[in-house]
């Protein structure tokens, strides 16, 4: 295992979202202010208590979970996508590095990042309402592995994607639609009885499902098939990787 | 000595269908100075970038240093520093970090000793906290050489390293290439520049529609296959070639007053003496004489014709 090839793809990325730091920062955490003010402050003011929470803490795993699938799907997806674009990859192939390490590199780096956004997010939101973690072991367990996951997911859109456009077109099209019917504003049992069965086949609703467990101790549906989804999501994705590695991994023709 | 190269029958056909080379066996030897030539197309550039890793071979196997490329990779790639044909850098990124990221790949520790030196070598010390995309064309060229020697290669491979580089630079650079070879590291390189190669390579590959044609040392190549020609010029103009000296298959030059003779520069016997004798025997008084080589452009030119 070449683990300094490892740690330099790593750093490099790091120092990426260091480098725009201000930005990597600031639009996230401005973003889930202006959410927690709107749905949490104005709209969540009307609405009385959901199972027992106040409307403002309920949304804070959602929203948390928002930021960070969006957050490491961007980050992972760019972070191959440019040396791509650019060419530098050459330099990542020509080198003694197996496959298992690039992603490893930019996968790791991707993972950080978000999972850095979520904290923050996750700190931002004290500052809004009362919150009190009940599983903090399982929060941490659970954003780290949907960071893990979902930066898998955008680094098969990165190899993927022939173009910026289609870079963008995945997380517009399937992420956001997935991340908002999710869940994150509201619990799955308001949705009406058909709409709820449609509802269980997005993978989103269990991320922030099992997330919303280790808040509160309550979810939509069970906490050990929330992590047996995620465990099977990336699972998934590290097999289209596997796959893509074997036909030339879109990196060599 | 084993070679350090190994091609053994590689074909690679894209997916395209475009078969970009047949059957390429070509050896390298430690510390020569090989030069690919080939016109635009031809497969320098994937035959490089299949040795390097960046594409991967349809059919046959290539061995660096007695290791496969594939099975073996990563102590084949070790041995292998790669100058791109393409400026491809990370544009934000200093050039001294983007040192310390290529060392990294390579499995090696931040060497800040071994990192000055290399940036000096290419007068590149005082930019090192320059993002490359502050950097003129020929600097970035200068940072991608300088990625490639920064694990210390023992073969380097310069794809079009002169391509838009100006004389100064071009120099420089040459003078780098000797440099190495005298530390004993192999080099391939590919030039559009022929007079380059003619001067630096130890050998000399000539590469078309996927096929190399030949691969020679260049002395001997330009001995075997360099025409010479004898430029006779006359004080007065005829009006035609005597006859007595119809044997030598001379021609008219520019104009009645040069007579031209072609000869093999490898023949045993040029005939030269006795064309002067039989021109001064037949009256004519000579002004000048002059004699001219073909150069490796005209061999080229004329192989890849030939093949086509």
């Amino acid at each position: 295992m070449n683990f300094r090839a490892v740690s330099s793809i790593y750093y490099f990325e790091m120092a990426r979202f260091f480098r725009t730091i201000t930005q990597s920062l600031i639009s996230p955490v401005l973003s889930t202010s202006l959410y927690f003010i709107v749905f949490g402050a104005a709209i969540g003011s009307r609405i009385d208590e959901v199972e027992g929470i106040s409307y403002g803490a309920f949304i804070v795993p959602g929203l948390i979970m928002l930021s960070v699938l969006t957050q490491s799907i961007s980050n992972a997806s760019f972070g191959i996508y440019f040396p791509k674009f650019i060419g530098s990859i050459y330099e990542v192939n020509a080198a003694p590095v197996s496959f298992v390490e690039i992603v490893l590199g930019y996968v790791g780096a991707a993972a950080t990042k978000s999972l850095f956004i979520g904290m923050i997010i996750f700190g931002t939101a004290f500052f809004f309402v009362d919150l009190h973690v009940q599983h903090p072991l399982a929060m941490l367990a659970f954003l780290a592995l949907t960071c893990i996951s979902f930066s898998l997911f955008g680094f098969i859109i990165g190899l993927w994607s022939k173009n910026f456009e289609q870079l963008q077109l995945v997380p517009l099209l399937v992420v956001t639609p997935l991340v908002f019917l999710g869940g994150s504003f509201y619990s799955i049992e308001m949705l009406p009885e058909g709409w709820q069965t449609v509802a269980l086949f997005n993978p989103v609703v269990y991320l922030i499902s099992g997330f919303r467990w280790s808040f509160f101790g309550m979810a939509d549906v069970a906490v050990g098939v929330s992590l047996a989804m995620i465990a099977l999501f990336l699972v998934l994705c590290l097999g289209v990787i596997w796959w893509t590695y074997k036909t030339g991994f879109k990196i060599r023709s | 000595m084993a070679p350090i190269i190994k091609v053994e029958n590689i074909s690679k056909t894209y997916e395209g269908g475009f078969h970009a080379l047949k059957d390429v066996n070509l050896d390298i030897e430690e510390g020569e100075i090989l030069a690919l030539l080939g016109p635009n197309g031809a497969g320098k550039t994937t035959l490089i970038s299949i040795i390097c890793g960046l594409v991967n071979l349809s059919e046959g196997r290539i061995l660096v240093g007695g290791h496969d490329t594939v099975s073996d990779y990563r102590k084949a790639r070790e041995l292998i520093g790669l100058v791109p044909q393409e400026i491809a850098l990370e544009p934000f990124q200093t050039v001294y970090n983007g040192l310390r990221f290529t060392r990294g790949l390579f499995g090696k520790r931040p060497d800040p000793e071994f990192l000055e030196n290399v940036l000096r070598r290419l007068s590149l010390w005082d930019k090192k906290d320059a993002m490359t995309r502050e950097l003129s064309g020929g600097m970035k060229r200068r940072v991608l050489i300088a990625k490639a020697l920064c694990h210390s290669p023992k073969i380097l491979f310069l794809d079009e390293p002169t391509a838009g580089v100006d004389v100064e630079l071009r120099k420089d650079m040459w003078e780098v290439v000797s440099q190495l070879k005298k530390e004993g590291v192999t080099i391939i390189l590919t030039t559009h520049y022929i007079e380059e190669a003619e001067a630096i390579a130890d050998r000399v590959g000539i590469i078309n529609k996927g096929e190399i044609l030949l691969v020679e040392p260049t002395r001997s190549l330009m001995r075997r296959m360099g025409h010479r020609e004898l430029r006779i010029e006359l004080t007065e103009p005829l009006a035609e070639i005597p006859a007595a000296l119809a044997g030598y298959d001379l021609e008219f030059g520019a104009d009645k007053q040069t007579l031209v003779y072609a000869y093999e520069a490898n023949g045993e016997r040029t005939g030269i003496t006795s064309l002067i004798t039989d021109i001064k025997n037949a009256g004519l008084t000579l002004r000048d004489i002059e004699t001219k080589q073909s150069s490796l452009e005209e061999i080229f030119v004329g192989l890849v014709k030939e093949q086509a």
